[in-house]
């Protein structure tokens, strides 16, 4: 089925197609719209699901936390200082196993205050427990909205779908929708086996777990953690078999011979692309990879598609604020350490797009250029620089 | 339907023993008064803020309840369980269940009158059909007697110690069962644990039953917290209420009513003198406090009394 939506709809749209039990959600720019469609689908009759129009972003995990344990299939949405406002609980999702979805439309987190993209709001929970999987385009965040219920029931843990606000989320596009049987066959009825309301079997959610207890909790989360990946791929090639589209934990794009790299998630890696494409026609070797999943951190795939790459730029929009690069390139760098010395890339760490500033095709031309005259040197002058910044002599500009 | 404490103690009791509440624990006597309200054949889903409740009654591995239980955190007790109630009432709806539950969810004064009021107001505007019951002990005893906007006027908490410069706490307790009934749920109720239980069974019993949103506060002294011996519940309690400092009323549709006038009503330094939180009022010098105490008392009853048909 083919159709134009923007980012938020196609979201939306899912959701209706899956028909969850409970929805808890509170507004906040840019995800409104998603609460907002959806509440219209239930108004038309065309979901069966519960809205809880709670009054805080807070109380919308709580709603999903309390739902989930009781049974039900639950969702949320939210953006920004709304994901910062839910923290503690992403925390309790994740350790009491609650296999939640969440939409999370990225925008920059508050100080100052600013509505439009970066990943500082997801970037700032990644060690929270929940899966990450972000997405470049509308096409992408409605495939991976259908594939989350399969992978986080499975592995009952609970799951962030990303997308970019405004870019991805306001910006109507082509997009090919799966048939509403389709998605329902593929993601199943969810038949959890321990619940609050099971019949004849009283459950208990949420202890006080004590230093002999806690421990294992932990050690079982980051093992269903580990394991995920697993169940990520399954559920991708399962997925390509019904929609002709294949995902995996990361993509390449002209990367078996590259020789320069960035490294990078969401939508900017459409532009990144468009100049590799450019540069390639010039004789340049460029290639991109993109992070679909950040939680669990694709380590092997990121060690195995960098391997022999010259110079790489690894790319955060959210700054850590760790004095030396952001979460991706902290991350990225780490699953390169075993690699031999000769095959192991120079890596920079390359800061961009913070509040929603723009980055385009030159902006990337940039960087590769910069990436060559590294490579060229045979080593990294400055290690954690800033794109786009003005008067910034060490940052890149382009 | 009459009353009858020795048969309501022959049911199974939901609550069990073995928790590590403090012995003489008022929160512990409360919880199972309200949960001997419920009618044997249904079944409930407990829910928890985190208080000293929480953590003396579900220490992995062991609960001491006998129904599904939850809690997550502090501050969202309420929503918590207004999402547990929307599951339940989505899957009836879709055939999955089809067992009657009843929501009952515990917070101590912290996690209702402070941290958690805006979730609980949230739940309570919403309609959630839930009762939600806050055991006010009167401070954060969990963390070791910090003053809440329960704590009376005079306590001597870990936050406002009484010292030199200090009379202990400066402001008045928040009157929280008044801004429940603003939201104008179906029934809020004041209570105690008093001789037979019966006025804490009977408003129990008529929250639970009542659908929507029901609001119970139950005075739940602390021997640790308010500085009394462990055998004095009964006392405290029955002091409270004759001295109207805990008056006893409900509010159903809007209509208020007191549900009990003390015959002789007593002077607030009877239920003061017996704790220690209050101990330096009755110091030399000190008879201020004393008769504020009272004066704000009698205030508060008069406006109460006024209010009720
Ligand atoms: C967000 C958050 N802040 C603080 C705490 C620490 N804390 C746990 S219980 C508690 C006090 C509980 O007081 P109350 O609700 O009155 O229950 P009580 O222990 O007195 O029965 C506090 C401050 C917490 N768990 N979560
Ligand atoms: S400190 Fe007070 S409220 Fe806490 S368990 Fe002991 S008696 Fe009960
Ligand atoms: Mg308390």
């Amino acid at each position: 089925m083919r159709d134009r939506m923007s980012g938020n709809e196609a979201v939306a749209f899912a959701m209706k197609q899956i028909d969850p039990d409970v929805m808890g959600a509170f507004p906040i720019t840019p995800s409104t719209e998603i609460p907002q469609y959806f509440s219209k689908y239930i108004a038309d009759g065309e979901v069966h699901t519960e809205f809880v129009a709670v009054e805080s972003e807070h109380s919308a995990m709580s709603t999903c936390i309390g739902a989930s344990a009781a049974g039900a299939r639950a969702i949320t949405a939210t953006s920004s200082a709304g994901l910062a406002y839910m923290w503690e609980l992403l925390y309790v999702a994740a350790s009491s196993r609650l296999p939640i979805v969440m939409a999370v439309v990225n925008r920059a987190l508050t100080g100052p205050i600013n509505i439009n993209n970066d990943h500082s709001d997801s970037m700032g929970c990644r060690d929270s427990g929940w899966i990450q999987i972000y997405a470049e385009n509308n096409q992408e965040v409605y495939d991976n909205y259908i594939q989350a219920m399969p992978v986080a029931e499975h592995c009952r843990l609970p799951i962030m779908i990303c997308q970019d606000g405004f870019i991805t989320s306001h910006a109507v596009e082509n997009i090919e929708l799966l048939e509403d049987e389709q998605v329902r066959s593929f993601v199943g009825e969810y038949d959890p086996e321990h619940y609050l309301l099971k019949k004849d079997e009283p459950l208990a959610v949420g202890p006080y777990g004590i230093s002999p207890y806690y421990m294992e909790i932990k050690k079982g989360q980051a093992e269903a953690m580990k394991e995920s990946r697993t169940r990520i791929y399954e559920v991708a090639e399962a997925f390509a078999k019904i929609s002709g589209r294949s995902y995996g934990m990361i993509e390449e794009y002209m990367m078996d011979d590259a020789d320069f790299a960035v490294v990078l998630i969401g939508s900017s890696a459409g532009t990144a692309k468009a100049a590799a494409h450019g540069l390639r026609e010039a004789g340049i070797k460029a290639g991109v990879i993109k992070v679909r999943v950040f939680r669990p951190f694709p380590w092997e795939e990121l060690r195995k598609a960098l391997r022999g790459v010259k110079a790489v730029a690894v790319m955060d929009k959210s700054e850590g604020f760790s004095g030396w690069g952001g979460p991706l390139f902290a991350e990225t760098r780490a699953a390169l350490y075993d690699l031999e010395e000769s095959a192991r890339p120079l890596l920079q760490s390359l800061v961009y797009g913070l509040g929603g500033r723009d980055v385009t095709v030159s902006t990337f031309e940039a960087i590769y250029e910069d990436l060559a005259r590294t490579a060229e040197a045979g080593t990294v002058e400055h290690i954690y620089r800033h794109v786009g910044v003005r008067g910034d002599e060490e940052g890149i500009q382009g | 339907m009459t009353y009858k404490l020795k048969e309501e103690l022959n049911k199974k009791e939901r609550f069990a023993q073995g928790h590590r509440l403090c012995a003489g624990c008022g929160a512990g006597v409360a919880v199972s008064a309200v949960l001997r309200a419920l009618d044997e054949e249904d079944k409930a889903v407990v829910s928890n803020a985190t208080s000293c409740l929480e953590v003396s009654t579900f220490i992995y591995p062991d609960t001491a309840y006998e129904d599904s239980y939850i809690h997550s955190a502090f501050e969202n007790a309420a929503a918590m369980t207004g999402g547990v109630e929307t599951a339940y009432r989505v899957l009836k709806k879709r055939g999955k269940i089809d067992e009657n539950f009843k929501f009952i969810c515990f917070g101590g004064d912290g996690g209702t009158y402070d941290i958690g009021l805006q979730s609980l107001s949230g739940a309570m505007e919403r309609g959630h059909d839930m009762v939600y019951v806050c055991y006010d002990n009167e401070a954060y005893m969990n963390t070791g007697i910090q003053r809440s906007s329960a704590t009376p006027r005079f306590a001597d908490a870990t936050t406002t110690p009484v010292g030199t410069k200090s009379y202990g706490k400066i402001q008045n307790k928040k009157d929280l069962t008044a801004i429940i009934a603003a939201h104008g749920v179906p029934y809020v109720a004041q209570t105690t644990m008093l001789g037979n239980f019966r006025d804490i069974h009977e408003k129990a019993h008529r929250a639970i039953y009542t659908e929507g949103p029901c609001f119970l506060n139950v005075l739940a002294p602390c021997p640790r917290g308010w500085r009394y011996g462990m055998d004095d519940l009964a006392e405290i309690c029955r002091l409270a209420v004759d001295t109207c400092v805990w008056p006893l009323y409900e509010v159903v549709n809007g209509k208020w009513h007191l549900t009990y006038e003390p015959r002789t009503k007593l002077p607030v330094s009877d239920f003061l003198e017996k704790q220690g939180r209050f101990a330096h009022m009755f110091r030399p010098g000190n008879e201020w406090m004393i008769d504020e105490a009272q004066q704000y008392v009698d205030e508060k009853w008069e406006n109460l009394k006024a209010r009720c048909e």
